[in-house]
């Protein structure tokens, strides 16, 4: 097993809009060939006060990108006076994926919330696209995704329909992907502000041949356990 | 340097010896960039800056042509950390390797970056031991400049950086704790430059044992010694279940303006046979 591959998120990402924001989700498994290096990371990414980003690909260079970004529109609000459009945090996130395409390996959903144009999402996947969307979904979980939200999505949903839909749909990319896992952690940014949520694994609705969980036997037995080794 | 040139005339071909020898000793006291006058070649690397990969692009062909690398000091290692309810205590294995000799019995993996922050490294010896003198200087100088006490995210911002301008070759995976203003952190560095923040880490070749015990018994609201039995564990277990880690267990408890370094607080791997009758080498031997 190669500890010194590169960490990368196998990842389930996720970016709804409802009527009056949006809803960001992802998982929490951070992998590193077969070793799952951070089986809670946090994948929701703040860039500004009401933009955030959905991180997948390279660990690494999903973490660069993100904070030459969001010191960038730190920049552009301290010039223009007034918080950052979505359309101008996707299109900075989308020149350095572009420019630097042949060294960064990294796709990006950022969604968020302005004045101007409500609550957006931004799809920007491995080459530097940019894609303006209803709802989008990256990562490896994603492709067993597709077909759910042909059929799940739909226009003017409201903000608790558009989470359980985010947490349902993660939840089962979770079951059927095995470089996603962990938690499922959400981010609702609407004109109020932002919320983040929390799933943990053990309270999500199990699917087609799942077992309940099982707290583990160490736990049962750890009062009476002997020390394994004498110190 | 010999006839360079393609055999045209005499001349010429002179002319463009002596050229070659210019660039070829500037490029030795490694001055300007170099203007190679045969078209098709441009500028040096030196021109732009920034690190030059041409030497891993070299020696990944050398690999491939079957050339064995030189063996480098590597500390196989157990390195991990936790947070208790006071602050961070960090934990490391002693032992270097060299492929497969121990080189170093008692090696010291904890650094020194700020009077509030250690650095556990695992990787390339000489990678952990420069990156993170580098970072502990700049630092310093840091310290100087604002007047206040190093923040832990300041030196994870400054290893990260460093690291993924390295693109992974400089072999690093480092365990970075400390207490600052903000309060206790614990993060994990990667040699590709990503980072997490964790109540718990564990890095290094004996990762996987030391993990396992973490995850079995650590709670949160630790006191500080179950908080260093259970680092003490942790090691433990990478020392007797990984052949790149052994030796002793160093440990490093760092709290709110005060900070323990414990050298060799277990030593579960004592020497157990000497000779009774001595050793007698003569001299110059």
């Amino acid at each position: 097993m190669d500890l010194n591959a590169p960490h990368s998120m196998g990842t389930t990402i996720i970016g709804v809009t409802y009527d009056g924001g949006v809803v960001l989700g992802a998982d929490s498994r951070t992998s590193t060939g077969m070793y799952v290096a951070n089986r809670a990371s946090d994948k929701i990414t703040q860039l500004t006060d009401n933009v955030y980003i959905c991180r997948s690909g390279s660990a690494a260079d999903s973490q660069i990108v993100s904070d030459y970004v969001r010191y960038f529109l730190h920049q552009h609000t301290i010039q223009l006076g007034q918080p950052a459009t979505v359309k101008v945090a996707a299109n900075l996130v989308r020149l350095l994926s572009y420019n630097n395409k042949n060294m960064l390996q990294t796709g990006i959903i950022v969604g968020g919330w302005d004045k101007y144009e409500g609550g957006k999402i931004y799809g920007i996947p491995l080459g530097g696209t940019i894609l303006e969307q209803p709802f989008a979904i990256g990562g490896s979980g994603s492709s067993y995704l597709y077909g759910f939200f042909d059929q799940a999505w739909k226009e003017g949903m409201s903000k608790d329909e558009a989470e359980q839909l985010v947490v349902k749909a993660v939840s089962l990319a979770i079951a059927r992907d095995g470089a996603s896992g962990g938690v499922v952690r959400t981010v609702i940014i609407n004109s109020d502000g932002v919320t983040r949520n929390f799933y943990p694994s053990d309270k999500l609705q199990l699917w087609h041949e799942e077992l309940e969980p099982q707290n583990s036997l160490l736990d049962i037995l750890s009062a009476a356990s002997p020390e394994p080794m004498n110190i | 340097m010999g006839m360079k040139g393609n055999g045209s005339n005499h001349e010429c071909s002179r002319e463009r010896v002596k050229g070659e020898e210019e660039a070829a000793a500037e490029l030795l006291l490694c001055r300007e960039p170099i203007r190679i006058m045969s078209k098709g070649e441009v500028d040096y690397v030196h021109a732009r800056g920034g690190f030059s990969f041409d030497s891993c692009r070299r020696n990944e062909m050398l690999l491939n042509k079957g050339l064995k690398p030189s063996s480098f000091l590597k500390t196989g290692t157990t390195i991990v950390g936790l947070i208790f309810q006071d602050g961070v205590i960090l934990g490391a294995d002693t032992r270097a390797t060299e492929g497969p000799i121990v080189a170093d019995k008692n090696c010291e993996k904890i650094h020194y970056m700020a009077p509030n922050i250690y650095c556990c490294g695992a990787g390339t010896a000489a990678d952990t031991e420069a990156v993170t003198d580098t970072i502990s200087s700049h630092l310093k100088l840091h310290r100087y400049h604002t007047a206040r006490e190093s923040r832990v995210v300041t030196a994870l911002t400054l290893l990260k950086s460093h690291l993924f301008r390295y693109q992974g070759h400089v072999s690093a995976a480092l365990v970075l704790g400390g207490v600052d203003v903000t309060g206790p952190h614990l993060h994990t560095i990667y040699p590709h430059g990503s980072t997490d923040s964790l109540p718990f880490a564990t890095m290094g070749s004996g990762s996987l044992a030391a993990m396992a015990v973490f995850e079995s018994k650590y709670h949160e609201g630790l006191s500080r010694d179950e908080g260093v039995k259970l680092v003490c564990e942790a090691i433990c277990s990478g020392i007797f279940n990984d052949l790149g880690s052994g030796s002793n267990v160093d440990i490093c408890v760092i709290t709110k303006g005060q900070k323990e370094y414990l050298r060799n607080h277990l030593l579960p791997n004592p020497r157990t046979y000497i000779s009774s009758k001595g050793y007698s080498f003569s001299k110059k031997t």
